[in-house]
């Protein structure tokens, strides 16, 4: 399992979400899901990515509060602790 | 017949799939070049009968043992699947009990056991199924319903409550996962000859319109057509197969 740093986890956020569709110059911080076009099935699988590389679970509930690329990979970190 | 056809990418799985009507989806899936886990309950012999009988016509299958209402065994399932095969991207729930009586005398265990294994344990399955059937951005889930989720038939509220339970998640399911090329539907059978079946006469067939039982051969080759390519459009549908009877 891949140990959780906040730049290791953005560096794996901006990568899966770039697959997504976005390119990876528009994932930014302080870009939203919704200027990315990144809908919540697309979050459903970066819950999954983040679970599998890092232990990290995160719920339904959990990813209705993401508004931007920042808030998900704030949560990873501070869940990784 | 295998010989000729393409082997495909991946695996499907195929629960309650040693007998009865799961064993003619097996059959027919790996006739078109599905490599099939065969998931069983009771009846190893049985799994490891089709398992040999899919070999011998060229195609490939494991069985797949152990009572699917423990949440590990359909996770193992999932596993060996894909540690042999890759992304299980053909999913049929087709395991299904019956415990019938007349609902004042159904107890709390016969509605347990019925609403655990046809409806709770295809929930599950799905959810194990869905993310990489996601990834893949293709993927095909059928649930083998009943058409006693669409119609009376005194003696069974617990199977009718999990069939009609199953149609329902059908069309949510397949509604979150549609934009993604994942499929999700039903096929509601009707009288089928099977073993579920056997005691059943008289004048059942006088109430059927093809005044005949259908066969397990039958419900697998509209299973098929939904897993097919060709159907790539039929999503959150249920698909009865019941020689009229619900018409």
């Amino acid at each position: 399992m891949a140990t959780a740093t906040p730049e290791a986890v953005e560096a794996r956020v901006v990568e899966a979400l770039a697959s997504f569709g976005p390119d990876a110059d528009q994932v930014t911080r302080e870009a939203t899901f919704e200027e990315l076009d990144i809908d919540s099935l697309d979050l459903v699988e970066l819950a999954q990515i983040v679970e599998d590389d890092y232990g990290v679970e995160l719920k339904g509930d959990d990813m209705k509060s993401l508004k931007t690329v920042g808030d998900a990979i704030d949560l990873v970190v501070a869940r990784a602790q | 017949m295998p010989d000729q056809t393409e082997q495909r990418d991946g695996a499907a799985l195929v629960t309650g799939g040693s007998r009865g009507i799961g064993a003619a989806i097996v059959r027919r899936l790996a006739a078109d070049g599905w490599a099939v886990g065969i998931g069983y309950h009771a009846g190893a012999d049985a799994a490891d009968a089709l398992v040999a009988e899919v070999e011998a016509d060229g195609g490939r299958a494991v069985a797949l043992g152990g009572d699917i209402v423990a949440p590990e065994t359909l996770d193992s399932h999932f596993s060996t699947l894909e540690e042999t095969y890759g992304t299980v991207l053909v999913l049929v729930n087709n395991a299904g009990v019956t415990a019938d009586g007349l609902s004042p005398q159904l107890k709390d265990e016969e509605w347990s056991t019925v609403i655990d294994t046809n409806l709770t344990a295809a929930f599950r399955a799905i959810r194990r199924a869905i993310p990489p059937m996601l990834r893949a951005r293709r993927g095909r889930i059928v649930n083998i319903s009943s058409v006693v989720g669409l119609r009376a038939n005194p003696g069974q509220a617990n199977y009718a409550a999990s069939k009609a339970g199953l149609i329902g998640m059908t069309k949510t399911v397949a509604a979150e996962v549609a934009r993604r090329g994942v499929t999700v539907n039903a096929v509601a059978p009707g009288f089928i000859a099977t073993e579920m079946t056997a005691e059943l006469t008289g004048d059942l067939l006088a109430h059927i319109p093809a005044r005949r039982l259908g066969t397990p051969e039958e419900v697998a080759a509209v299973v098929r057509f939904l897993v097919s390519d060709e159907a790539s459009y039929v999503t959150g549908a249920t698909l009865t197969v019941d020689g009229g009877i619900s018409a």
